[in-house]
């Protein structure tokens, strides 16, 4: 396939790698922001090709993995209802509420479970597949659990945008969006802080272009460098990391060209500018961040699930406490240094978010056999 | 499956009752209908990134091809010093 099978050439991909070694002179630490490039490079066992002085510490790039317990309980709650389809991606329904923490919760443990009990969940690829089940079903409330990046929020938006095109007005969604760059300023700030460099995730910014990240770079004083997903994307991306470690540079470097341009995409700006406002997020394992995520707009408000539920919304509850997958989205611990990890944890059974999602670091290390001794 | 999106040629285009401009891509042979409102400029034979139902983006064919020489060079310098 034209534009994938030259990226994953395995001679390609060694030289690359052989640039890297006779670039570094030091360690340096990288941080791969989006859980689909972790994937990969675990995949492709990337990591272990590199020369020992680079190490790859696994970002927070995974919405599945960060979005909050008590968004997951409202999701919970509300499919649990006769009124009301809940349409969601797939990777969510396995992905425990707080029931997982309280042995007497009556909450549902996940999506799936509300589905077993009766409750009309569906899978979706698509959020027009959402708006489609609005149009086929005009006596339920179809609520849509929208999460995503910002590579996915357009999208979503689109489906707002349809909907209300349509007057389709027994749609909604559960909007749980989050934005890349408060969360580098957040892992830059924290004291615990090990990162050298950035692979900024290559989808996201193939929507928002490349211009909010300079000043990032420059007050971090941290090289970013765009980054795509597939293995010699990604050498490449870390070749350009290190080459400007290596000379004392920072700045915001585009290794991904044939898919970002440097204005991104203007029409998705637009979307996500018409049916979304920025507000504050608390991040599932990481916390609150402020300005970090987007929820629909006021004028949109009548497609709001959290408005058109307030009355039965759960509050913030507690995680529980012996999964870390805080650490592991924070590049602090590698997931197999979780004391759960594989035992009772498992993609089946999984305590946190990051053992759930294809691009959880959890299910990635156990699904590739990854332990580290 | 979240955040990655898969390259495909766009085969056909058309324009929905509803306003929706939607298209057939070819995924090295398998075709998947996919919304086009996000790249209203794009044209039929076009390679798109495609995320979640919508292409994101038109695949720029000469930076690709830039990139990929850039690599070549790099290749041949290490040419012969080893087999693959």
């Amino acid at each position: 396939v034209k534009f994938l099978d030259e990226y994953r050439n395995a001679n390609a991909v060694r030289s690359v790698i052989k640039t890297i070694e006779q670039t570094v002179t030091r360690p340096w630490t990288l941080m791969e922001i989006c859980g689909g490039q972790t994937h990969s490079i675990i995949r492709y066992g990337l990591d272990q090709l590199l020369p020992n002085d680079i190490a790859l510490i696994h970002g927070p790039g995974c919405p599945v993995c960060v979005t909050p317990i008590e968004v997951i309980d409202r999701a919970l709650l509300l499919a649990s209802r006769d009124d009301v389809i809940l349409a969601s991606y797939g990777d969510m329904l396995r992905v425990p509420g707080s029931a997982v923490c309280h042995q007497n919760s009556t909450l549902p443990r996940d999506l799936f479970d509300v589905k077993s009990r009766g409750g009309d969940v569906r899978s979706v690829y698509s959020p027009l597949d959402a708006v489609a089940l609005a149009r086929e079903h005009p006596n339920k409330t179809v609520v849509f659990f929208a999460i995503g990046f910002e590579t996915t929020a357009p999208a979503n938006g689109m489906a707002v945008l349809q909907a209300a095109r349509e007057k389709l007005d027994n749609f909604c969604v559960l909007a749980s969006h989050v934005t890349v760059p408060p969360a580098i300023c957040a892992m830059m700030e924290s004291p615990d802080c090990r990162i050298n460099g950035f692979l900024a995730a290559g989808h996201v910014c193939a929507i928002m272009g490349v211009s909010e990240y300079h000043a990032l770079a420059k007050r971090y004083q941290i090289p970013i460098v765009v980054t795509g997903f597939e293995p010699l994307d990604l050498v490449y991306g870390i070749l350009k990391c290190v080459q400007q470690l290596e000379t004392g540079q920072y700045c915001v470097e585009n290794a991904y060209r044939r898919t970002v341009n440097d204005a991104g995409n203007v029409t998705a700006q637009d979307v996500i500018q018409k049916v979304f406002e920025v507000c504050d997020r608390n991040w599932r394992g990481i916390g609150f961040i402020p300005n970090s995520g987007y929820r629909l707009s006021d004028n949109y408000a009548p497609f709001d699930a959290e408005r058109r539920f307030a009355d039965v919304m759960p509050d913030i509850t507690e995680d529980t406490h012996i999964c870390c997958s805080g650490a592991v989205l924070q590049g602090q611990i590698k997931p197999d240094d979780c004391p759960a990890f594989g035992n009772p944890c498992t993609p089946l059974t999984p305590l946190g978010a990051t053992m759930v999602s294809s691009e959880g670091a959890c299910a990635a290390y156990y699904k590739y056999g990854r332990v580290t001794a | 499956m979240m955040c990655l999106g898969i390259p495909g040629k766009l085969e056909k285009v058309e324009h929905l009752p509803n306003g929706q401009h939607m298209g057939d891509v070819s995924f090295g042979g398998v075709m998947r209908r996919v919304c086009l409102d996000l790249v209203p400029d794009v044209v039929v034979g076009q390679y798109v990134l495609v995320h979640v139902g919508f292409a994101l983006s038109c695949l720029d064919a000469a930076e690709a091809e830039e990139t990929l020489a850039l690599l070549k060079e790099m290749e041949a310098v290490f040419e012969g010093e080893d087999g693959p």
